[in-house]
């Protein structure tokens, strides 16, 4: 309510006159699960129906919002108008200047809102049954209602500020939920990790943040022409060098890539993503899968604009070649160790990691739609997979090991059926899923690009692993005979029906991404769509397709052919293991980059903080110490004085000084009086010398 | 005010209420209380009362000793008026915090009074003989409350804390003394005017010849010592961990503001020239504060030397801040520079003094609770006994670490916004410092709170309905700071404004 009262105090008129209600009713979207969250942080633990029912609730009505202002977007572009709505207001005065902050209604972030709230509150309903029987129940559902605010300001910032603060928070959100079970130690240390690499991003965010905010004079996105992303501004910012060949748009672009990166769990910030599975899974579906990590690709393609500017027709900049090369090789990077893990969740999480490398590579050789389309397939289809594997963790007694499970296709029907939709999607399978077009989405943009051809080999090889690395894991879990302790059984109604519902979008989302109706790229270019099958006829495009088809039908008829209905024992060694034991190690060890910063970064900050002691203990205190024995001098020198002059007491303090340590603090008495002394003898001074001083 | 003195008022209640406290026996916790929250009243009459154009107002002069240029003069712009209220928000806090105090409370609760008194003088004196009189008083309380009432080491470290202080003290008063005996002035405003005229310089090089370096150096190092600047800071971890958590509080808190408010009031104006001449070696120093002030953090075992180095590292900011500041202005984006540096430099004072308050506020109770225990290996898996005590003391940790959304993180941004086109090399070594405090912070919250709980911590007890009610308000202020920092940023403003506008680099 505050706020709503700032803003109308703060309104730039002109904005308060263009911005629709939609627009202007647009901070709600995440204010109102924020709030939800702060009542039920207040609750009482046993409420466990209301807590959900809030929840739920304030999320329920955040989609609502977010379609009336989705709509409100399509019905602009229906009629040719591109919507462009801000809201901006000034936050705080610094000098002359002020700080703002304020949010904005596009396509893209109508889009994404909507993505937010709709696969956030699937989740939320999965979780009421996926952890129905934890004792935190209710701070479970604070801390996602938290976290979907969070999400929520992330997707609505028009100010590079706010972003940040709403990523910081969402940053935080996903700390307290990794760390959610916190008695296990590796959880805790996860949540540390997870934190703490995303930080590493953050700073450097903070520095281009800060350096677009001196060289612009505003964080904000859009505001009337004024904005950091509007011609204007970055026409500056072009003519600003930087140094090392790169203009001030360049060096802020990377800046603010190294905070998408982190939070994307790109090369090399990608450590944390992994053990962030310590969550629980529908923590691993919302965040760690269609959420929050997908928020550095948004970040990205927020500040588009900025990472495009100086790019002459069909060339790139410095920024997004780096942002293709390292989106590329994390893909590639992330699919390898994906083959040889044995987790469940793990498998998924190194796949997430490398199908945000493909979004990432998506942006940098595409545009914002291609990237974007991925982005919101990927949300679907992995939000999918993810609950299917917490449904078939939670149908397996908490059993997380591949090689503990198998057969389950009869066991758990429901979940086979959906978990097999979104694999497929994943893979790419050709025409039926939504994942085949936005990957080929991808690939199409590589093909052309002018740079390089390396990374579009990169990402069809990618494609070739992931198909190969989802058939090795559906085989282990759905197929061949029950490995695993007790009697699995399929989850409760609650949890499958939000299954099914991602599997249906999983494969209706392709609808609007075709080459035939490529509606989702027009609605985000504000081009109009037609309907065309001409689409398709576009040079090398129907080549594109076929091969890439053939690239993923053979990654996945290798993976069956390896370990498909052979159900291996635990102990046996895997079939990749026995062809190629060397590679095999460096995959299963994730080719050892934890251990190697281990012995760089980690040994680098404990060795540093063991310097800083060192220094204070023994430079500084030394010199303390010399200053010290300067001062016992003084103090004979006085005793010598006080033999003669002074009465007894101070003697005694002075022998004290005389046969004290090396320190100052172990040298001095310790005698109030003497201090006192010095203190007294020093105003004494000071109106003796003020008196001579002023008769003179 | 109607020519009521308030500012008089406000230095003398905390002295009339120290001496009844003395004779209050038992009942001194009830009388520090009442008069610490008159003196949080008093002080927010004060801060709504400043003049909105930011300069001094609710001026009171009276003649002292015309001839030594002794005046009675006190006076607060929105900066004195914000460090008022700081240290009427700290005092009562150390107040709260200290309810077990159960050797002679009079004599504590007194003397901790009477260093509100110190405080409270200090920063409303615009002479520097009144001024100078306050921040050496203010020490007195302040040695005696580690002295007496503190840990197993604490006669050194009380020691140490005296010694330190007033080493740099004896250097800022003979310089001032210099400066007296060239211009006959003690008022800092009017020898703020003479420096940014440059004619401060003129008389001193006049009667004293070339000096004005040095003694821009013996004003700097009393302020050093005091906030501290690395390598001046050793006295602090052992006073800090020495003293009694409610006492770490308000020397942390509040006292530490001494010095950066010193350097804004009296270095900066009177000096800054001089202080630009020497930026460079001051901001490598500043920037050592920040880095290894956070790295020596993070090697630290024992909690409260562990946030006394962390709190080494939150003010090296303000240094960094003012430091990198200290440029003779080139255009407006630069002075945009400078004011967003400024702002951030007070709103950093007054959060860090709120938020690392409330932590070792904390830490008191876990040490209460613990019987004495406050090693960082010393816990485990307390959040499971005690939600309530660890979500609290998460958010202050949060708060300390700088997460948006909470009040230590505008103050941060708004520095580095400022000192980062001032000086990119010093903003983006310092950026370090973030990092490193977030590692250590975050290992606190994980060896404390997380992992399997003991036995033995098994039914470490929660916070009562007292505890929360108490810490409520200081946790409502981090989120409210956090989310509104406009409610002081916006009132700062103006007077950072005429603070640059008089000040000469």
């Amino acid at each position: 309510m505050l706020m709503q009262e700032e803003l109308t105090a703060a309104f730039h008129p002109q904005n308060a006159c263009i911005a629709s209600y939609a627009a202007r009713s647009l901070w709600l979207i995440p204010a109102v699960p924020m709030v939800a969250a702060g009542f039920i942080a207040l609750l009482r633990q046993p409420k466990r129906a209301l807590a959900a029912g809030l929840a739920i609730g304030s999320l329920s009505f955040s989609l609502f919002l977010s379609l009336i202002a989705f709509a409100h977007v399509v019905a602009g572009w229906m009629s040719s108008v591109a919507i462009r709505e801000t809201v901006n207001f000034s936050w705080i005065q610094m000098g002359t200047a002020r700080v703002e902050l304020g949010w904005v209604l596009d396509p893209l972030s109508a889009v994404m809102m909507v993505m937010v709230s709709f696969v956030g509150l699937l989740i939320f309903i999965y979780s009421v049954g996926y952890m129905a029987q934890d004792e935190n129940f209710t701070r479970f559902f604070c801390f996602l209602a938290l976290f979907a605010g969070a999400m929520l300001g992330v997707v609505i910032s028009n100010s590079l500020l706010l972003l940040f603060m709403c990523w910081e928070l969402v940053g935080l959100t996903s700390y307290l939920l990794i760390g959610f079970w916190y008695q296990k130690p590796s959880a805790a240390a996860a949540a540390k990790k997870a934190f703490m690499t995303t930080r590493v991003g953050d700073v450097f965010f903070l520095l281009g943040m800060v350096w677009l905010f001196a060289e612009t004079g505003t964080l904000l996105f859009y505001n009337g022409g004024t904005g950091s992303m509007e011609p204007l501004k970055l026409g500056a910012l072009l003519s600003s060098p930087a140094g090392l060949g790169l203009t001030a748009a360049g060096a802020i672009g990377l800046l603010i890539f190294a905070g998408a990166a982190g939070k994307s769990g790109q090369l090399p910030l990608h450590v944390w993503l992994p053990d962030a599975m310590e969550g629980p899974t529908p923590v691993s579906a919302l965040i760690h899968a269609a959420t929050m990590v997908a928020a550095g690709v948004y970040l990205i393609a927020r500040v588009y604009p900025l990472m495009q500017a100086g790019a002459l027709a069909g060339g790139t900049t410095t920024s997004l070649t780096v942002v293709t090369w390292v989106g590329a090789l994390t893909a590639v990077f992330a699919a390898l160790i994906a083959v040889a893990q044995n987790d469940i969740k793990r498998i998924l999480a190194y796949s997430t990691v490398s199908q945000l490398g493909y979004m990432m590579a998506g942006l940098g050789m595409g545009g914002v739609a291609v990237g974007m389309f991925h982005l919101i397939t990927h949300a679907f289809f992995k939000a999918l997979l993810f609950m299917g594997a917490g449904s078939v963790i939670h149908g397996c007694h908490e059993e997380q090991d591949v090689r503990h499970m198998g057969g389950l296709r009869t066991e758990m029907p429901v979940t086979f059926l959906t978990y097999a939709v979104g694999m497929l999607a994943l893979c790419g399978f050709p025409l039926l899923f939504s994942g085949f077009w936005s990957k080929d989405g991808i690939l199409e943009a590589a093909q052309h690009w002018s740079v390089a051809k390396g990374p579009f080999y990169l990402l069809v090889f990618g494609a070739l692993l992931t198909a190969f690395y989802m058939m090795r894991q559906v085989s282990y879990v759905f197929f061949g005979q029950w490995r695993g302790h007790g009697h699995a059984h399929e989850s409760p109604r609650v949890m499958t029906l939000p299954l099914a519902v991602l599997a249906f979008f999983a494969v209706t989302l392709s609808v609007i991404g075709t080459p035939a109706w490529p509606w989702f790229r027009a609605f985000l270019n504000n081009r109009a769509a037609e309907f065309s099958m001409a689409g398709f006829g576009e040079p090398g495009l129907m080549t594109l397709m076929l091969s890439s088809s053939a690239v993923v039908i053979t990654g996945l008829v290798l993976g069956w052919f390896l370990y498909g209905n052979r159900s291996p024992k635990a102990e046996e060694a895997d079939a990749l293991e026995r062809a190629v034991p060397l590679a095999w190690l460096w995959l299963r060890n994730k080719f050892y980059v934890d251990e190697l910063y281990g012995v760089t970064v980690i040994a680098f900050y404990e060795w540093w903080a063991r310097v800083a002691d060192w220094l204070d203990r023994c430079v500084w205190g030394g010199i303390v110490a010399g200053v010290a024995l300067l001062f016992r001098g003084w103090a004979q020198l006085n005793r010598l004085i006080d033999v003669h002059w002074v009465d007894g007491g101070f003697d005694k303090s002075c022998e004290e000084i005389a046969s004290g340590g090396g320190l100052l603090a172990r040298v001095q008495s310790g005698r109030v009086q003497s201090y006192l002394r010095v203190l007294a003898l020093a105003v004494v001074l000071l109106a003796v010398i003020l008196i001579w001083s002023s008769r003179g | 005010m109607n020519g009521l003195p308030i500012l008089t008022l406000i230095t003398a209640l905390p002295v009339v209420g120290a001496l009844v406290a003395f004779l209050a026996g038992k009942h001194a916790r009830t009388v520090a209380l009442v008069t610490t929250l008159a003196g949080l009243v008093l002080t927010l009459l004060v801060w709504t009362q400043v003049p909105a154009d930011g300069s001094i107002g609710l001026l009171e002069r009276a003649a002292w000793a015309p001839s030594l240029g002794i005046e009675y003069h006190l006076g607060v712009d929105a900066l004195g008026a914000l460090m008022l209220v700081l240290s009427a928000i700290v005092t009562l806090m150390s107040v709260d915090a200290a309810h077990h105090v159960h050797r002679q409370p009079n004599v504590y609760f007194g003397l901790v009074l009477l260093l509100q008194a110190g405080l409270f003088g200090s920063f409303t004196a615009l002479n520097f003989f009144h001024w100078f009189l306050f921040w050496e008083l203010s020490l007195i309380p302040a040695f005696f409350l580690i002295k007496l009432w503190g840990g197993a080491r604490r006669g050194p470290a009380a020691t140490q804390f005296f010694v330190y202080t007033m080493a740099g003290s004896v250097a800022l008063l003979l310089s001032f003394l210099a400066v007296f005996l060239s211009t006959g002035n003690m008022d800092f405003t009017e020898l703020a005017t003479m420096a940014s005229s440059g004619q401060l310089e003129q008389l001193v090089t006049a009667h004293l010849g070339p000096v004005m370096m040095w003694l821009a150096v013996g004003v700097l190092a009393g302020f050093a010592v005091k906030v501290p600047l690395a390598p001046f800071h050793t006295w602090l971890p052992a006073a800090y961990s020495e003293a009694p958590s409610p006492v770490t509080m308000l020397l942390t808190g509040a006292m530490s503001k001494m010095g950066v408010y010193g350097l804004l009031r009296i270095a900066v104006p009177l000096f800054g020239h001089q202080i630009a001449q020497m930026r460079t070696p001051l901001l490598v120093l500043a920037v050592l504060t920040v880095v290894m002030g956070a790295w020596a953090a993070a090697a630290q075992k024992d909690l409260k030397r562990l946030f006394a180095y962390s709190s080494v590292n939150h003010l090296g900011y303000c240094l960094l801040g003012i430091f990198a500041l200290a440029v003779p202005a080139a255009g407006a984006a630069q002075q945009t520079s400078q004011a967003a540096a400024l702002n951030g430099v007070i709103l950093q004072m007054f959060n860090h003094g709120v938020t690392a308050a409330a932590v070792f506020w904390f830490i008191a109770m876990l040490q209460q609770r613990s019987g004495g225990e406050r090693g960082l290996n010393d816990f485990g898996g307390l959040r499971k006994p005690a939600p309530v005590f660890a979500g609290l003391m998460g958010i202050a940790l949060f708060s300390s670490l700088g997460l948006p959304g909470l009040n230590g993180f505008v103050g941060e941004f708004l520095i580095f916004r400022g000192v980062f086109p001032l000086s990119w090399v010093a903003a983006t070594v310092s950026i370090l410092g973030l990092l490193v405090t977030a590692a250590v912070i975050l290992t606190v919250i994980q060896r404390v709170f997380a992992g399997p709980v003991s036995e033995h911590w098994a039914s470490f007890p929660d916070m009562h309905g007292g505890e929360r009610l108490a810490m409520a308000p200081v946790i409502g202020l981090m989120l409210l700071l956090g989310i509104l920092p406009q409610l002081i940023v916006n009132s700062m403003n103006p007077t950072v404004l005429n603070l640059l506008a008089h000040w000469r680099f």
